[in-house]
């Protein structure tokens, strides 16, 4: 592994935490892109030449060739965040046509523990 | 028989493609999905079988060497679970067909189910670590439409937060396969156990606390459970109850894959621990709420600490009891959402304050609902009590006290929020003074809901053969797991 690619995991994944981190769906979103291009580097890393092809048909050395499983195993990866990332964002569309923001709310434990002192009106507001 | 398992996660998803092509025709849609869910639950009790008698069945796809290529495999723990989770999934489908609600009228409905099924099949056959990944993936996608599909305003507030947190799970759990596969050059679980004892440990230490933290999050255990109790009652009731009954203990079943097999005697005091405030603090959430799902959404979270706990102190014995324990909580807990179901449906609430008198204008469904809730609180003779029963005793074995102390206690607090749904619900008059009579219900949900129940009897019936079935599994974890892939060639 280069020392060029370990840093630009470790960037993108402190980068794709910060994100995660906020409140706004949007910036988890593209978090969760960064986090998830951050891990794909990583499998793609943890086969044996970082920079070898997987099999060129000459020569026999194995020092020459990359393991071709990780580079199998990231193309499902890239596939599976696609999806999700998708379907998130076809959330946060939801969740905008619904209140015209996209802020991820609190449980509804929290809620009615921070409305304490009015328990009841809490109970009538969410039915 | 061999060559078949891979049919487990295919066939479902051929009939999720078949419910698209005939999305306009809800009864074709339910046709497909009752038929490939009933020939996958009939296809996986041929396979106990055969596994039982037999041995453990390999299938590798593609030709490739069992090492490097897409492996199912089904030894005892994986069959027994792939049974008992595709009679749960065949029971709730029949249920939300008679329950007919918006969500199931939903042309999205029977597909993503039938994703469902192929996901967690998958996943307890799963041969190797990523393809373990991508089962988790295709059941998790599959809840996400199920959870979200009525998109109203709640369902989208706690699916966002379910959405979220279980992505960032799978992103650390694709961490831990590349950081397993960078250092052991190996993704196959036959393989694993030599090649991660040969680690040293402080490597092998930071592997299997990124798996576990991975698969905790999937079985809601302590600090990071509390997406559950928020989510699972935002769901329609037989989405919960499949969500309930199934979807914890499949990060269950990881996490007893990957500590007794690939990282055994490692973690011991941390799990205990865990496994402790899971317990307590799943209780105690439980007794602090004020709605049945809500209740029942902790309750789920306190169980898995007792099997967490059994996990911890590992041991033949220890397993046995585990593996005893997730086989009757899977129907239990399903039992008590398809209850809460049959309630929702005619009262429209499952608020407490809003409930009353249930038992005096039902008693099949006071007796529905009261044996699962002794057998969750482990009353003798139902079977909780033989699962924890298990635990406990090897705790004492051991010498564990203080977990053993905190399991009983947990155990009568678990009965105390069952009395408080007992008391809220069934007890007491009704609110306003209904007349007399059966709940207004479809005769299926209240007949798939007498299946699961009986279902939980029958498993303190058959206690004695069904416990030497676990042993026989725990001894199957405890030796060598390279046994698994060298008999049943495909």
């Amino acid at each position: 592994m280069s020392i060029a690619q370990a840093g630009l995991i470790a960037v993108l994944f402190s980068v794709g935490t910060f994100l995660v981190l906020h409140r706004s769906l949007t910036r988890i979103i593209l978090g969760i892109g960064l986090l998830g291009n951050a891990v794909n580097l990583l499998i793609l890393t943890s086969g044996s030449v970082p920079d070898g092809v997987p099999i060129l048909g000459t020569g026999s050395d194995p020092a020459d060739f990359t393991d071709p499983v990780p580079q199998a195993l990231v193309l499902t990866a890239i596939v599976i965040g696609l999806a999700i990332v998708a379907f998130l964002l076809s959330m946060a569309y939801r969740s905008w046509t619904i209140d015209g923001n996209d802020v991820v709310e609190d449980d509804l434990s929290d809620r009615r523990i921070a409305a304490e002192p009015d328990v009841d009106e809490d109970f009538g507001e969410e039915t | 028989m061999t060559g078949g398992l891979a049919l487990f996660v295919a066939g479902p998803l051929l009939g999720t493609a078949l419910c698209f092509i005939v999305a306009r025709s809800q009864t074709a849609q339910r046709v497909i999905a009752l038929s490939v869910s009933g020939a996958v639950t009939v296809a996986s009790i041929a396979v106990l079988v055969h596994v039982d008698t037999v041995g453990p069945v390999t299938t590798s796809m593609g030709g490739w060497p069992d090492a490097i290529s897409i492996t199912f495999v089904a030894d005892r723990l994986g069959a027994l679970m792939l049974v008992i989770g595709n009679v749960m999934m065949f029971a709730v489908l029949v249920y939300a067909i008679g329950q007919g609600s918006r969500d199931e009228r939903s042309p999205w409905y029977a597909p993503a189910y039938l994703a469902l099924v192929a996901g967690v099949s998958g996943a307890f056959l799963a041969g190797d670590l990523f393809n373990l990944f991508v089962c988790f993936e295709i059941l998790l996608m599959a809840s996400y439409v199920l959870m979200t599909l009525e998109g109203s305003d709640d369902q989208i507030r706690s699916g966002t937060t379910y959405v979220v947190l279980n992505v960032v799970e799978s992103l650390v759990l694709v961490t831990g396969v590349a950081l397993v596969f960078a250092t052991t050059g190996t993704l196959s679980m036959a393989e694993l156990p030599d090649r991660l004892a040969a680690l040293p440990d402080g490597v092998a230490l930071g592997l299997s606390l990124l798996l576990l933290i991975a698969f905790g999050l999937k079985a809601a255990v302590f600090p990071l459970f509390s997406w559950l109790p928020d989510s699972y009652p935002a769901a329609p009731s037989p989405v919960s109850a499949v969500f309930a009954g199934l979807l914890t203990k499949v990060g269950v079943y990881a996490i007893l894959r990957t500590q007794t097999q690939w990282f055994p005697d490692s973690n011991r005091t941390l799990l205990l621990v865990i496994a402790a405030a899971t317990m307590v603090v799943g209780v105690l959430g439980a007794i602090a709420q004020a709605d049945i799902k809500r209740i029942l959404s902790f309750q789920i979270v306190s169980s898995i600490g007792y099997m967490i706990a059994g996990i911890a102190l590992g041991g033949v014995a220890a397993v046995a009891a585990v593996v005893f324990y997730i086989v009757h909580h899977i129907p239990v807990k399903t039992s008590l959402f398809l209850v809460d179901g049959i309630v929702e449906q005619d009262e429209g609430t499952s608020e407490l304050s809003r409930l009353g008198g249930l038992g005096r204008r039902s008693g099949f469904l006071a007796v529905l609902f009261l044996i699962p809730a002794f057998s969750l609180a482990g009353i003798p003779p139902f079977s909780g009590f033989i699962g924890k029963l298990g635990v406990i005793t090897v705790g004492l074995d051991q010498g564990e006290w203080w977990i053993v102390a905190v399991a009983l206690v947990v155990s009568i607090l678990t009965l105390v929020s069952m009395m408080k749904i007992w008391t809220g619900a069934f007890w007491g008059a009704a609110p306003d003074n209904r007349p007399r009579g059966v709940l207004r219900h479809h005769p299926l949900m209240s007949t798939m809901t007498w299946f699961v129940v009986a279902l939980t009897l029958a498993i303190v019936m058959f206690a004695g053969p069904i416990y030497s079935f676990a042993e026989r599994t725990a001894a199957d974890l405890a030796v060598a797991p390279t046994a698994t892939t060298t008999v049943g060639a495909p």
